[in-house]
């Protein structure tokens, strides 16, 4: 019992890493007032440069930079696109995505399959010694420790400093941003690449951390689990937090349920963090009064930005 | 103190050195329409400098320019002499320039102080408390730690002008500051603003209100159709003249007599309290109303006290659940719970108060536009478009109101606000409805345009329809209306005949005088 | 602040030839993008050409094979166009597709031996129910609980694929298919007949083409259709006449569910000819690119549809004769998507130098 705990405690928090650090990227990009739909493609890519990085050099920090790299890359042409040529958000969203995944797939040919070693463990002294918890939660690599830490700051940087004041007024009303002399363009791209470097992370952790291994599809709606989770949190950091656990353990309930010798068809199991973000988000947007309350103003509205 | 007693004693601008600001031969225009043609302007410090003009003169053109939004495409800028050339808002702060917009550039989800910081680099607690001594100075009563959404429109214009002073400015842009206060509200802006200008200020004051630059300002530049037809001292020239110089003719207004209601109300409210939709917006609370045939009955108040949820509650765009249908009647028939589409059917018709995106689909003609309220006009068979018939009856609109346009194949946003407003009016009119209720019929329109309209509903209202007008402009709801009613914070003051409804009586209404004691508390102070 | 070195302008008034611009800029950058992926696996940019692009229409068999491919691509299209147009994202034509597959097998491996002329037009009305009844789904969230219908489809497409290998897998599973993942082939009356004897084209490009025309009165001659536009265009003008928006998401969603079912049903009772793992190569994400390219208009997505069939061919060919991964072809339809919608800045907007204006001035 103890074991199966401890390994429901890691399990979760290393599924819920990358959906925490892809999301803490996305909630940037949607404060500011942007629906970036691309995060599947482009944890996708992240995934599989990222991989191709330390099949080369064998380092995964290197890793990590590149898969989020990737994910800049990537993310510079959804914002061209979307704040420059004025595309529609929901349609750039979904081309530049196929793009990824089209990519990710190219790319990844050759390491179709393979597998790497995972990554260092940083047990932290005496939290780790402590039964069931102490393996469960303590003993991961950094990245795990860091990406709820990077949510704290994102919390801070919203509440608190002038850049994330500049995102929330951006957001609510770029009109009114505009005319007080802050550059909405500037400001919505830098967002979107930093969501690009979340997500781009994201996708390399996965591929290089907790999957250790690249094949097509790797990434399996995740980016999508992303989107929806930004929408579960109401653009809000501590609930943020919250549903990327949730969802952690939504995505691990799997092999948890299989452990426990239960007879359920395995595509059930499967389909269940997917039928969670269902339900999950019919419950949160129920009350539309508090959505439009929470969401940023501006969300999905093209802003001509030239004018 | 009155207005017309403060003028007297204010101390005339200083005259010595460059002038502040010196436009000389400005031009700017926009795709067809040239909006500023070789406008001329001086300001020197401690000035109070009108800017006058009708909608659409181009006034609000001028100021952006002024204000960096945009450059000019000719002509040369001159600030304490020196020529300069504004890129952006920010630039012009730079140089100390700021303004205080008509549609504030407020952030609603935000503190009064994080707005402020938006714009005034400073450390949190020490803008708090800055916020609080200039609010003290210049009489600017706010809490700096109040969401923006919760605040009335009175106290948002004064963030903005707090903001505005932080940050020291030489010149101060009011873009109709007035539009947003009741009458007892306004002796306390000018009382701010006299203080700015004895304190060596510049202030360039943009108003279409004939007597309140006759008692505030030093001097006036007429602007009529982009151009600058006049510069004078408006403590010197009667209203008529400034009217005249304005519009280029008399100020035309309606001929009415009077009304002829029916016996049964075709429009009814009972007891109606709803809360609003919106997160920001205002709920309303136990509105009783009746409107009869064959008058028209305004609705006057500042903006922001209901006015929209108002108006969507009558149109059926915001509904009532089915318990509670019958506390909304349209001749008769209970309607609370019905979609604006049949209450259309029931006769009653409705132009909202946004042109663009409600009352009309900007990116379809108005041969389309024409069947987005009157499909029901034998325009569509068997589920089909007769486009000829949609056609036809757009061309109908167009002539019978006058609108100038291309011809029913042009796109409603081709069309000025003037014209999509005449198109719409037209349209609704064409529907033969029992009922019209009209949100801010004239505003942003022409004086000609407006003067039509307001002909066009007292007409209608002649011919038995019962029309509700919901305003911000007094002057316009004195001139079409029989009886008004004052909303306040959600609330509904009873009717004032027009007898009895005097400036000074429905001021005392639109901050909250008709309401019982323990009410009052909520009062603002104007 | 940085201000850009260009204005864009909304253009105001009809567009006319002009709109063409932005597909065949769209198609230029794609052959462009695909020379240089192509050479990436290795194939000379002239031969790349050749086999994605000309191959395809060299020879009748081929060109049937881009009619085969390109009736479900036409079909769900037209379908999710009408939903784009009111603004109802629906993601989710893959997973109505392959509901569609299922519901239209149903029948077929029911009566296995059956030889009612009936099968066909009741595979077909089965498998649009179950495609509808899926998107209806979404219908039913996004009306009652304001659930975003972007990713309750899109979460659908999921459970729709895991629904399907549950069934393949299990309960509809060929007992004499040496437990293959696959069902029991269907009865001759379950097969669409083919046209012209050329190839393996069957009839549903004759049902795309109708349903085209359909496509076309509904959105240009139909109230209906225009309620959905106003509703897509300007929401609040929408409320204003009194069209119901929950209505429009209904019927948007129903309209896009049951194309992208039938579109299903073309499938198991065309060149599958049973119920597989692998019912369609991403048909319902291609056809939401289609449904864009195209201009969501129906005319424009009929040509939309027979280019990215012609992608669909050429890559198949590519793969078979020279290795070229599949994912060329889904970078392809991304570059193409992508490049249309930045295209479409010139079409939309007028765009000039700001330094011209300046020196223009105003005459």
């Amino acid at each position: 019992m103890g074991t199966t705990l401890a390994f429901l405690l890691s399990g979760t928090l290393l599924a819920a890493t990358p959906l925490l650090l892809a999301a803490i990227g996305e909630l940037i990009v949607e404060r500011s007032g942007i629906l970036n739909l691309s995060i599947e493609g482009m944890m996708a890519l992240g995934a599989v440069v990222g991989f191709a990085t330390i099949m080369a050099t064998g380092s995964h920090w290197l890793a990590l930079g590149a898969g989020g790299t990737a994910g800049v890359a990537l993310s510079v042409l959804f914002a061209g696109v979307v704040l420059l040529a004025l595309g529609n958000q929901v349609a750039t969203g979904i081309a530049v995505g196929i793009l990824g995944l089209g990519l990710s797939g190219l790319i990844g040919k050759s390491y179709e399959g393979m597998t790497v070693a995972p990554m260092k463990r940083m047990p932290i002294p005496v939290l780790s010694e402590i039964p069931i918890i102490g393996p469960g939660l303590f003993n991961h690599s950094l990245l795990v420790y860091l990406a709820p830490l990077l949510a704290v700051g994102l919390w801070w940087m919203l509440r608190s400093t002038r850049i994330g004041l500049v995102i929330r007024a951006v957001g609510e009303s770029p009109e009114s941003a505009h005319a007080i002399g802050y550059s909405v363009l500037m400001t919505r791209f830098l967002a979107i690449m930093v969501g690009g470097f979340m997500a781009g992370l994201a996708g390399a952790f996965i591929a290089t951390v907790s999957a250790t291994l690249w094949s097509d599809g790797l990434i399996a709606g995740r980016g999508w689990i992303v989107v929806a989770l930004v929408v579960f949190a109401t653009w809000r950091v501590d609930r943020l937090v919250i549903g990327a656990y949730l969802f952690g353990l939504a995505t691990i309930a799997e092999l948890l349920v299989q452990g426990m010798g239960i007879s359920v068809p395995s595509q059930l199991l499967t389909s269940i963090p997917y039928i969670a973000t269902i339900i999950a988000i019919s419950i949160l947007s129920m009350d539309s009064r508090k959505m439009r309350l929470n969401s940023p103003a501006s969300l999905g509205r093209t802003y001509n930005s030239t004018a | 103190m009155g207005i017309a007693a403060m003028a007297a004693c204010r101390p005339e601008p200083i005259d010595a050195g460059p002038p502040l600001l010196d436009l000389g031969g400005v031009t700017k225009a926009f795709q067809t329409v040239v909006a500023n043609r070789d406008v001329s302007l001086t300001i020197r410090p401690g000035e109070i400098h009108a800017v006058l003009g009708e909608n659409g003169a181009g006034k609000s053109t001028l100021m952006k320019m002024i204000y960096g939004v945009f450059p000019p495409d000719a002509g040369e800028m001159r600030w304490n002499g020196e020529t300069i050339m504004l890129t952006s808002p920010a630039q012009a702060r730079k140089l100390g320039i700021g303004m205080v917009f008509q549609h504030f550039s407020l952030f609603e989800s935000l503190t009064v102080a994080e707005n402020i910081s938006l714009t005034v680099p400073d450390s949190m607690a020490r803008l708090t408390d800055r916020i609080r001594e200039i609010g003290q100075r210049f009489s600017l009563p706010v809490n700096p730690d109040s969401l923006v959404h919760s605040l009335s429109v009175g106290e948002r214009q004064r963030v903005e002008i707090i903001r505005c002073l932080l940050q020291e400015p030489r010149l101060i842009i009011m873009d109709e500051p007035t539009s947003v206060l009741p009458p007892s509200g306004i002796p306390a802006l000018f009382e701010t603003i006299g203080e700015l200008a004895a304190q060596g200020c510049a202030v360039l004051f943009i108003s279409h209100k004939l007597e309140e630059i006759r008692s505030l300002c030093h001097s006036a530049t007429v602007m009529r159709s982009g151009e600058v037809v006049a510069t004078v001292d408006p403590r010197r020239a009667s209203a008529s003249e400034l009217a005249h110089l304005m519009i280029g003719r008399e100020i035309p207004h309606p001929k009415r007599s009077a009304p002829r209601p029916g016996q049964d109300p075709v429009l009814e409210l009972s007891r109606l309290s709803q809360p609003s939709d919106d997160p920001f917006g205002v709920g309303l609370h136990d509105l009783d109303l009746r409107l009869y045939s064959g008058e028209i009955v305004g609705i006057a108040g500042i903006s922001g006290n209901g006015q929209k949820e108002l108006a969507a509650l009558l149109s059926g765009e915001m509904l009532l659940d089915r318990r509670r249908r019958d506390l909304v009647r349209v001749s008769g028939s209970a309607c609370g719970d019905m979609d604006a589409g049949r209450r259309r059917r029931l006769g009653l018709a409705f132009v909202p108060e946004d042109r663009n995106g409600r009352g009309s689909v900007p990116e379809m003609t108005l041969a389309e536009n024409a069947l987005l309220t009157g499909h029901a006009q034998g325009m569509v068979r068997r589920g089909l478009i007769e486009r000829s018939r949609m056609r036809a009856f757009a061309e109908t609109c167009i002539r019978e109101m006058g609108v100038r346009c291309t011809g029913p194949e042009a796109e409603a946003r081709s069309l000025s606000g003037g014209n999509l407003q005449k198109f719409i009016m037209g349209r609704e009119i064409r529907l033969k409805p029992q009922v019209l209720v009209v949100a801010q019929p004239t505003w942003g329109v022409d004086v000609g345009a407006a003067a039509l309209i307001r002909q066009q509903l007292i007409d209608l209202r002649d011919s038995g329809v019962g029309i509700l007008v919901i305003s911000e402009e007094l002057d316009e709801l004195f001139e079409v209306s029989d009886r008004i009613h004052v909303l306040f914070r959600g609330r509904l003051s009873e009717a004032l005949d027009r007898s009895a409804a005097t400036v000074s009586a429905i001021g005392d209404y639109m901050t909250g005088g008709f309401l019982s004691r323990d009410a009052t508390e909520t009062r603002i102070r104007a | 602040m940085i201000r850009l070195p260009w204005i864009a302008e909304p253009r105001i008034g009809r567009t006319g030839p002009r709109a063409l611009l932005a597909p065949l800029i769209a198609v230029v950058t794609t052959v462009a993008a695909a020379v240089i992926l192509m050479s990436s696996q290795g194939v000379a940019p002239s031969r790349a050409i050749w086999q994605l692009y000309i191959a395809p229409l060299s020879s009748l068999y081929n060109l049937s094979e881009v009619l085969l491919k390109m009736a479900p691509l036409l079909i769900i299209a037209q379908g999710l166009a009408i939903g784009f147009r009111a603004k109802v994202w629906n993601i989710g034509a893959e997973g109505q597709l392959l509901l569609g597959a299922i519901g239209g097998s149903l029948l077929p491996l029911w009566f296995n031996d059956s030889v009612n002329p009936m099968m066909l037009p009741a595979m077909a009305l089965c498998g649009m129910l179950f495609g509808m009844g899926w998107a209806a789904l979404a219908a039913f969230l996004r009306t009652r609980f304001n659930a975003n219908e972007i990713l309750v489809t899109l979460m659908l497409n999921s459970i729709a694929l895991q629904l399907l290998y549950y069934l393949v897998s299990g309960p509809l599973r060929d007992p004499y298919g040496f437990n293959f993942p696959q069902s029991a082939p269907f009865p001759p009356v379950a097969m669409l007949p083919s046209l012209f004897g050329m190839g393996r084209t069957n009839v549903s490009i004759i049902v795309a083409l109708l349903a085209t025309v359909a496509a076309w009165i509904f959105a240009e001659r139909s109230m209906t259709g225009y309620k959905l536009q106003v509703g897509g265009v300007a929401p609040d003008a929408a409320r204003y006449a009194g069209f119901r928006e929950k209505r429009a998401v209904w019927l948007s969603l129903c309209i896009g569910g049951a194309a992208a079912g039938l579109a299903g049903v073309f499938e198991v009772g065309g060149p599958l000819g049973q119920l597989q793992r692998v019912v369609s190569p991403g048909y319902g994400f291609a056809a939401i690119i289609v449904a864009f390219l195209g201009g969501l208009n129906a005319i424009g997505i009929l040509f939309a549809a027979f280019f990215m069939a012609v992608i669909y061919v050429g890559g198949d060919m590519a793969q078979a004769s020279a290795g070229v991964p599949y994912a060329v072809n889904t970078s392809l339809q991304g570059v193409l998507l992508v490049s249309y919608i930045a295209a479409r800045l010139f079409i939309d907007y007028r765009v000039r130098w700001r330094r011209d204006i300046t020196q223009q001035g105003v005459n």
